[in-house]
């Protein structure tokens, strides 16, 4: 199995979504995160004093897939997220040893 | 304070009419106190919101009753040496008639103290602003004691009261440029000047947290103005009081103009906190002189109030004193450039005959509003060092850094602005998971 991890842009979370769906992902987990890349960050301004914002919203996407799958499903996800512009994120993947159902205790592959 | 013409022949009656005027007026003026703590606590960060909301309200706990124990007979009794009034009659509020009028209004004295009241509770809460995060709670109480007590009521009674060297010189406040505004600046700028900067001082990001809040607060503030400015003529007679609710309109508006476009060139942005705090700054400048000026004179009072303030703002960091949400660059400045601008532009139609010099009255009226500024400034900036240094050698002004950096609202209140715990996380305690004794959770953990 492996675990693939986007950080993206907010607002292409429901593209993703639906993209995985379609390819038949059945669960991901979804976080807010903060973060810069190469886009960096944004200046603000407060009564004359310059703040500069480093970190900008992202949210973090956790999918759990079979290894078969992995470098397809990473297509789709990059896919959906792209805009062309700065700061659209990366797209990673790791290798998982075990995944559990908790509910039926189900393992391996079965649990996805 | 200016005082409503009557009859010269009759003596006045109770008109019920004004006094119904004037009770409003004082409701829309105690509204102007948590109007300034939500504009204050929005412009702090998250862990400091409860504590600066909480120094604005305790004023309108401890100011009530020293009002009524003695400050209303300190500030509007005889006079005594030019300096204080006095009337035993007063204290306690005890022995005034119902019917009793303030000398030479349509008003009972009752009304009159209420009004009064609303400005002394409104003037120490104007100073937290420069003290944000820091400051005990139990402090900043006996700060605002000792403050009103030594500063405010006096001084009240020097501009409006009587007798006081202010009044009877012909310095020009219509509503509080002297006695509310640069008292308050001054007095921020004596006592940050002792406490010292908040940790993290020109390093550490300090951004509102909501300016939502701060938007709001300006609004309440604005609109308790009204009763404020209009009302500081005690009666509705002769529609000077009129005058005034109009120019503090259109100062106002004028300094929202001011600041942004000075804001928009020097920084790029029409900021939501550079029009919130244009407005205050137009309100400010306005508040001595919108019963003298004409509502012309208000524009360009209000833009250069607008301009100034904004510029006012970054000088903090130039020479590194830390008034946090801008005290000194808006009240104080803001007060100065009102009071000073009655010099040029007063007409001479409005509350008196006084000319400035822009219609025809040479510099004479300048130079009392001089007078009346740096007076005013010297003794409150001074008095407000030498209270906060008192307290600073006894019980300490400033929170532990612990606390400070943990944030003064868990420290002080033991309580947190904002549960951000729906999200998981956080530190959601039931009590049926695990019951606290009240007495013993004066902490609570972060």
């Amino acid at each position: 199995m492996k675990l693939i991890t986007a950080v993206v842009k907010p607002h292409r979370l429901d593209e993703i979504k639906e993209a995985l769906q379609a390819f038949g992902v059945h669960g991901l987990t979804v976080t807010e995160a903060s973060g810069y890349g190469r886009q960096r960050g944004h200046t603000e301004v407060y009564r004359g004093a310059e703040y500069t914002v480093d970190l900008v919203p992202k949210v973090r996407i956790e999918v759990l897939v079979e290894d078969d799958d992995a470098e397809q499903l990473v297509d789709v996800v990059v896919k959906a997220a792209r805009t062309g512009k700065i700061g659209d994120g990366k797209v990673w993947t790791i290798p998982v040893e075990t995944a559990v159902r908790v509910r039926t205790g189900e393992r391996g592959p079965d649990a996805l | 304070m200016a005082q409503a013409i009557t009859l010269a022949a009759d003596a006045p009656t109770l008109s019920a009419a004004n006094t119904g005027f004037m009770l409003i007026c004082s409701a829309l003026v105690m509204l102007m106190t948590p109007g300034l703590a939500f504009f204050y606590g929005g412009m702090v960060r998250v862990k400091s919101t409860l504590n600066m909301l909480m120094m604005s309200f305790i004023s309108l706990g401890i100011v009530t009753i020293l009002w009524v124990l003695y400050g209303f007979s300190v500030a509007f009794g005889d006079d005594k040496g030019s300096l204080v009034g006095w009337n035993s009659d007063w204290v306690g509020l005890s022995n005034i008639g119902l019917t009793e009028l303030w000398g030479g209004t349509t008003i009972p004295l009752f009304v009159f103290a209420a009004f009064q009241l609303m400005f002394a509770i409104l003037t120490p809460a104007l100073i937290s602003g420069a003290l944000a995060d820091r400051v005990k709670f139990s402090a900043w109480a006996l700060f605002i004691t000792l403050w009103v007590s030594v500063v405010y009521f006096p001084v009240a009674h020097w501009v409006w009261g009587e007798g006081g060297w202010a009044f009877d010189l012909g310095v020009i406040d219509f509503a509080g440029g002297t006695a509310v505004h640069i008292n308050a600046g001054a007095a921020a700028l004596g006592v940050i000047l002792v406490i010292g900067k908040r940790i993290g001082f020109k390093k550490d990001p300090m951004r509102p947290h909501s300016l939502p809040l701060v938007m709001l607060g300006a609004g309440l503030l604005w609109f308790g103005w009204f009763g404020f400015n209009a009302g500081s003529w005690l009666g509705n007679d002769d529609g000077v009081g009129a005058l005034m609710f109009v120019n503090t309109q259109v100062a106002t508006g004028a300094a929202v103009l001011g600041w942004l476009a000075y804001e928009k060139i020097r920084h790029g942005a029409f900021t939501t906190l550079g029009a919130a705090s244009g407005a205050v700054s137009g309100l400010v400048a306005i508040t001595p002189a919108g019963g003298a000026v004409s509502p012309l004179g208000a524009i360009a009072i209000g833009v250069i109030a607008g301009v100034l303030c904004a510029m006012a703002v970054g000088l903090k960091y130039k020479f590194s004193y830390d008034d946090s949400l801008d005290v000194v660059g808006v009240h104080l400045v803001g007060g100065i450039i009102g009071s000073l601008l009655i010099g040029f532009f007063a007409t001479g139609k409005g509350q008196s005959d006084v000319e400035g010099l822009f219609y025809g009255g040479g510099l004479d009226q300048f130079w009392k509003q001089c007078a009346g500024v740096f007076g005013v400034l010297a003794y409150s900036l001074i008095a407000s060092a030498v209270l906060a240094l008192l307290i600073h050698k006894t019980i300490g002004m400033r929170v532990s850094e612990d606390e400070e950096v943990a944030g003064i609202d868990q420290a002080e209140h033991a309580e947190t602005a904002y549960d951000f715990s729906g999200a998981g996380g956080g530190a959601a305690r039931t009590p049926a998971s695990s019951p606290v004794a009240p007495a013993e959770s004066k902490k609570v953990d972060a």
